[in-house]
């Protein structure tokens, strides 16, 4: 009988999920790698989480250390909330890569190593004595060694390429064989890569070449006896696309721009992990967006102030150092009561910190970080999708309420993805704007008595022109004022303004039990990890709760309630405990921390152990 | 034409100016409340924009729309309004500090890009509003209450700055010489690009006589030199000193003994090579040098910020349609679930 076609010893194995993670060099490609293997996996009906990590340097030294970049993705038939704490399947492109990300490969699982770059030149500049390859210290694992440098090579012979261009292929060799390995098809990646290289189709034709060499090269050795199906998720109904943080924020803004009938204006200034949000929106000029990238933080903050002013729909994105340099300039946007969005992009710090690294310590920042009484809303996304819905809240916020609005979001969100509904056009609510026309009566500082929102008087309007500025201002006329009894009305009421905001932000509801044992409250980025925690915690019978805080000031006015329902509180954070400090002081509960801070979101275990030790 | 006419009443404010009595402040309040409403600009078109310092409360003496912002970001606030609507008139107040010290990275970029601004840089040499610290304007040896033993930094030449961060209207007046400053001033709202003007202005309580060693009226014809289009460059009471090119430097001349107004340099504001108006810009660094003052420099040839952005938008928008919302949402690959 052996004539099968199929080879009789190949056996397809399904699985709920699998995390494979791709590492390299930072010149290997490891992140398109990860991101084309994420995308066709999204398309093909996965859900997924994705996290990206590689280092601040461009190009460290080749083959070290400090140069190994990585690309985890978590992709499943079911709901996926986190990048995965272990890996199934690690895709290792030299040495470094190996020692760097071999603690996090599980026991048996499956390890794909490039042994052309196992030479003792590769091996010392990983600062190994020894080649894992021949110590029997890989005997844990399903080992896979394979020349992918040869390999492609000799697939691309015949384009006339130089060496250094046919070994730029080898990550799409490695590539071809994950699609083989987890059967997904070579389509999606085909069409980007004829898009990519539009001018340079040689330079497609090489890389189809290698990752058809890398599937077919599986499909032909024996050594792949397995290989593996996830099949779809049961995702709710609609039109889905794969989306990344800044993605997501950048045309989150756009969208309302376009709801509110504003022009958007995007002050900013270069800064990992933020860059990418202008790089987006200094391509979408067809909605009229303006992108002003300035001289520095501080002019890009203002120069965003000066088009609130006149009436666009202005934001400053950056990250944490940047947020320091801005933040004279958001304290003037709160005195002159103009509307105005600031992305906090949060990495690791303090200072230049770990640019490319992800972390969660700018909340003082945002709620404290300008001198006097400066009180402003502060909103945090919680999966890469959410920052659009974030960037509209905030859009919306802003204008209604004549105030500046902070989003915090982080570098894990910021270049993690995920599958993401995608709107239609009406579900997004119009966002009213009406500036002031009428000269009758007109007043700089006279209130909404709802909102205590001051009229947006632009420049241009025929009988308005008035003063601001950041001196004090005397109620309802704006004109400067020293009066001690005035001053103090003047910062109860920016402080009312900003409260009064509770009342339009949904009571939270706690995801799993509504009362219980433990209360989980987290914010931003860690969302995924607590969902998953919650959901294994909850499987064993724990009574635990899940609260995730989207707006951190003004907070939900029924939170103090819900975490009284709870025996213990919970407070994951990538910070020493700043929203727990929050929650400590202004609900006077007796809340636990559980932080880390190691430029790395938390594993779905650590939360669980915590709780189980809370617990007892 | 069915335009408002102005007054100067028009342009005041109901607000009580604040400034110490006998600040030069004063005039140059003065002299753009009398040129605004010559300019024939709906009053509301102007927005007037300032820094922190004395001389950053202009705004409030504006009766326009105005933005007291924070100090040294008059000119990256004014950038914004401009690029948001480049039809407003957007006037720039700052001081030496405001503008050179703390703010002079935006006011160097902001006449880099072009910006159609108006920047009015009040020039006292110290810092009045903390009360009597040396300014980056000061000169070398300044006592002032930060330098009892005299300042050892050398000072900025305000307009070299300008002229070095490529800006094409390059002007000085002076507080106390106002037909001379609502010219000047005239000129700059005239000109479409970035527009400097440094006005040599008098701190009567913390630098008294920051100027007058040439602005007094005995002093000013030997010690200021007018700058005329087209005109030679003559100066003292009697009109019996020139300007001369000597290679690559100035030299003072005096007329008469074979030199006569033919050897002199004639006074070109459109040189396109801004090196001319660089050496007018140093002159009062050389002892025996008179100050310049009048237009340095005007060439309105270059295309402002604004414009360029906005035709940007307008060609992308051209070549790819205005944008739709619905399209944005679904860019890139997407995949139905049922």
């Amino acid at each position: 009988m052996a004539t099968t076609i199929e080879a009789p010893y190949r056996r397809k194995e399904t699985l709920e999920s699998a995390v494979i993670r791709f590492a390299g060099d930072s010149g290997d490609g490891m992140q398109i790698t990860g991101s084309q293997f994420t995308n066709t996996s999204a398309l093909f009906g996965n859900d997924l989480a994705t996290f990206p990590d590689f280092p601040a340097e461009i190009r460290a030294p080749a083959g070290t250390l400090p140069g190994v970049s990585g690309f985890q993705v978590h992709f499943g038939a079911s709901d996926v909330h986190t990048p995965g704490d272990a890996v199934d399947a690690l895709i290792a492109m030299n040495p470094a890569a190996l020692k760097v990300n071999l603690g996090d490969l599980k026991p048996n699982g499956l390890l794909i190593v490039n042994t052309d770059n196992f030479k003792e030149q590769d091996l010392k500049k990983a600062k190994l004595e020894k080649s894992p390859l021949e110590d029997h210290s890989l005997d844990a694992y399903r080992l896979f060694p394979v020349e992918l440098t040869r390999l492609t090579r000799a697939a691309l012979k015949d384009l006339g390429l130089d060496a250094k261009s046919m070994d730029r292929c080898k990550n799409f060799f490695a590539l071809g064989m994950c699609y083989w390995l987890y059967n997904r098809s070579m389509e999606p990646t085909y069409r980007w890569l004829d898009d990519k290289f539009k001018g340079k189709p040689v330079l497609a034709e090489a890389n189809k070449l290698a990752m058809k060499a890398g599937y077919a090269y599986c499909e032909a050795t024996e050594q792949f006896q397995t290989s593996y199906e996830i099949p779809p998720a049961k995702l709710s109904p609609g039109t889905y696309r794969n989306i990344s943080g800044n993605t997501a924020l950048a045309i989150g803004f756009i969208a309302a721009a376009q709801r509110s009938g504003l022009r958007l204006f995007q002050g900013s200034y270069p800064i990992t992990p933020a860059s990418d949000v202008l790089h987006e929106l200094s391509a979408y000029k067809q909605f009229g967006v303006t992108t002003f990238q300035a001289e520095d933080e501080i002019a890009a903050v203002c120069a965003a102030i000066g088009a609130a002013y006149a009436g666009q729909l202005a934001i400053t994105t950056t990250s944490g150092p940047g947020m320091a340099l801005k933040m004279e300039a958001i304290g003037l946007a709160v005195m002159t009561e103009l509307p105005l969005v600031i992305c906090d992009i949060q990495r690791g710090g303090p200072s230049t910190g770990l640019p490319t690294k992800t972390e969660q310590a700018d909340l003082f920042q945002a709620l404290f970080g300008r001198n006097s009484e400066a009180p402003l809303p502060v909103l945090a996304a919680s999966t890469p999708g959410d920052c659009f819905w974030i960037a509209f809240e905030a859009a919306r916020l802003a204008v209604k309420h004549m105030v500046p609005v902070i989003v915090l979001t982080d570098g894990y969100l910021a270049n993690g993805a995920e599958p993401w509904r995608v709107p239609t056009v009406d579900e997004l609510p119009k966002i009213d704007v009406s500036f002031r026309t009428d000269p009758a009566d007109f007043l700089p500082y006279e209130r909404d008595p709802k909102t205590l929102a001051r009229p947006w008087a632009i420049p241009g309007t025929p009988g308005l022109e008035h003063r601001i500025g950041g001196i004090e201002k005397q109620e309802r006329t704006g004109n400067v004022n020293y009066e001690p009894a005035n001053h103090e009305r003047m910062v109860k009421t920016r402080a009312e303004k900003v409260a009064r905001i509770a009342d339009e932000i949904p009571d939270v509801v706690p995801a799993g039990d509504p009362d219980g044992d433990v209360l989980l409250v987290g914010w931003g980025s860690t969302y995924g990890s607590i969902t998953a925690a919650l959901r294994a915690l909850r499987a064993r019978g724990r009574r635990v709760g899940h609260v995730h805080l989207r707006h951190l000031n003004p907070l939900p006015k029924n939170l103090g309630e819900v975490l009284r329902r709870y025996r213990r509180v919970v407070v994951p954070e990538m910070n020493l405990g700043q929203l727990l400090m929050v929650l400590r002081a202004k609900y006077l509960v007796d809340a636990i921390g559980l932080n880390k801070v190691q430029g790395k979101p938390f594993r779905q275990d650590e939360i669980e152990q915590k709780v189980e030790e809370v617990l007892g | 034409m069915n335009a408002t006419v102005y007054t100067r009443k028009d342009f005041q404010t109901d607000q009580e100016v604040r400034w110490c009595p006998g600040c030069g402040d004063y005039a140059i309040l003065a002299a753009v409340q009398s040129v605004f409403p010559e300019l024939g600009i709906p009053k509301e078109k102007f927005v007037v924009v300032s820094g922190i310092g004395c001389s950053s409360r202009f705004p409030y003496y504006m009766n326009t729309y105005g933005f007291h912002s924070i100090h040294g970001r008059a000119p990256a606030v004014a950038t914004g309004i401009k690029l948001a609507n480049p039809e407003l008139e957007v006037w720039v107040a700052t001081g030496d500090g405001d503008g050179l010290s703390i703010g002079g990275n935006h006011t160097i970029h902001m006449l880099r890009r072009n910006v159609g601004l108006k920047v009015l840089l009040f020039n006292n040499r110290i810092y009045g509003l903390t009360k009597g610290q040396y300014s980056p304007t000061s000169e070398v040896g300044k006592k002032a209450k930060s330098t009892p033993y005299g300042s050892v930094d050398r000072p900025f030449h305000p307009l070299s700055v300008a002229l070095g961060a490529e800006a094409g209207f390059v002007a000085r007046g002076v507080d106390v010489m106002q037909p001379h400053l609502k010219g000047v001033l005239r000129r700059a709202a005239a000109h479409r690009g970035s527009a400097f003007l440094e006005i040599l202005q008098n701190c009567n309580i913390f630098n008294d006589g920051a100027w007058e060693a040439i602005v007094e009226k005995e002093v000013r014809d030997d010690r200021l030199i007018a700058l005329e289009h087209g005109q030679p460059l003559v100066f003292g009471k009697n009109r019996d000193k020139g300007i001369r090119l000597n290679g690559l430097a100035l030299e003072v001349v005096s007329l008469g003994n074979g030199v006569t107004e033919a050897d002199l340099l004639v006074h070109d504001e459109k040189n396109p090579n801004p090196a001319y108006a660089f050496l007018l810009s140093r002159m009062e660094t050389e002892p025996g040098f008179p100050t310049p003052i009048g237009v340095l420099r005007a060439v309105d040839d270059a295309p402002r910020y604004e414009d360029l952005v906005a035709n940007q938008i307008a060609q992308v928008q051209a070549k790819k349609g205005a944008g739709d919302l619905a399209g944005l949402l679904h860019e890139g690959d997407v995949w139905e679930v049922k």
